[in-house]
């Protein structure tokens, strides 16, 4: 059952991925690749790690699809076509996957309880987080006490992408307070009144001009 | 989109059961799946929704730019502040024993409290990052 369910998750994830590199409509892209994350959530899913499904659907899936739409509205629809063929991407990504492939080869059996990596730190906290932090799920017991250090460095390193964010883009927001507006010059004298959701913004794009 | 009554009744009757869900997912991550991260895109995800029903005008005016970019930084505040606070108590950087007389309450504590931080920091982000793509008028057109 699990191996047809991971069968079929891989063979869509596939086929999303060939018409994403096919597609040239941005928007259908967008949601291919909203699509991709949810499958993928749904692959982690098969492989019980739910906390990291989760945030697949949630970042992946959600947020990140609204964020890629509301980025169209500002940069158009449409890819350009390549002037010529890409022979040179082409042969770096078939080197690349080659070299991956090689490299698996290598790699212990997929979900052996054997393997290095399961006998490392996690026997200590599948073990002893029980008493020692008392939480039944143990994926926030190591993400939040054994690497709380991490987690901070998460925290900051997303609070960091939000402050590049703004400093590309401006403080954001139709009211921005006046004067300390980066760009007024931006902004049309009637704009700061007119509410413009995106999606609104991206039909209107997406009408042949 | 002001038109749309299905969409603004929907929007705006979801928005309550999608924060409650957040927070749910905040505070039970230490028993099931979820956890700070996930709380706030979450209560994130609520207000992109009414800004993409209701138009980002009457979403900033109960959630003003400078307010989400303020919790962007305070949560990572938060987060530190714990460990600073554990540091106080005799203890290590975020060693949470020392939060509670008992250990294992003291991570309990702890663990919520460096979450809360995340979840802070996240929704701050998420809805400063999306004002900033949305608020933007397109060079495009």
């Amino acid at each position: 059952m699990e191996t047809a369910a991971d069968l079929v998750l891989l063979a869509l994830l596939a086929a999303v991925g060939v018409a994403l590199a096919k597609l040239r409509n941005l928007f259908a892209v967008v949601m291919l690749a909203g699509i991709y994350s949810l499958l993928s959530a749904g692959l982690f899913t098969v492989m019980d790690a739910v906390d990291v499904a989760f945030t697949e659907a949630a970042v992946g899936a959600g947020i990140s699809t609204v964020l890629f739409l509301a980025a169209l509205a500002l940069a158009g629809h449409r890819e350009k076509k390549p002037a010529r063929p890409a022979v040179l991407p082409l042969a770096v990504v078939t080197v690349t996957g080659l070299a991956l492939a090689w490299g698996m080869i290598g790699l212990p059996a997929y979900g052996d309880p054997s393997n290095p990596v399961h006998h490392h730190v996690a026997d200590h906290y599948l073990e002893e987080s029980g008493h020692e932090i008392g939480i039944p799920n143990v994926v926030t017991a190591v993400l939040a006490s054994y690497r709380g250090y991490d987690t901070m460095g998460e925290a900051t390193v997303v609070f960091a992408a939000v402050v590049g964010v703004l400093a590309l883009l401006g403080r954001g927001g139709a009211r921005g307070r006046a004067g300390a507006d980066p760009a007024p010059e931006d902004r049309g004298s009637g704009r700061a009144s007119s509410p413009d959701p995106p999606v609104r913004r991206a039909r209107r794009t997406e009408s042949p001009r | 989109m002001r038109e749309a009554v299905v969409l603004r009744v929907a929007a705006k009757m979801m928005t309550p059961f999608i924060l409650v869900f957040g927070f749910y997912v905040h505070f039970h991550g230490d028993y099931g799946p979820g956890g700070g991260f996930q709380a706030g895109v979450i209560l994130a995800a609520a207000f992109v929704l009414l800004c993409l029903v209701f138009g980002m005008d009457s979403v900033q005016r109960v959630l003003p730019p400078a307010f989400a970019q303020s919790c962007a930084a305070l949560g990572v505040v938060i987060y530190a502040g714990v460990g600073f606070a554990t540091m106080l108590l005799g203890g290590g950087f975020l060693g949470y024993d020392v939060l509670a007389a008992d250990p294992e309450k003291g991570q309990h504590l702890g663990i919520i409290l460096v979450e809360a931080g995340v979840v802070v920091t996240v929704f701050g982000v998420m809805t400063s990052a999306f004002y900033a793509f949305a608020g933007r008028r397109g060079a495009a057109r």
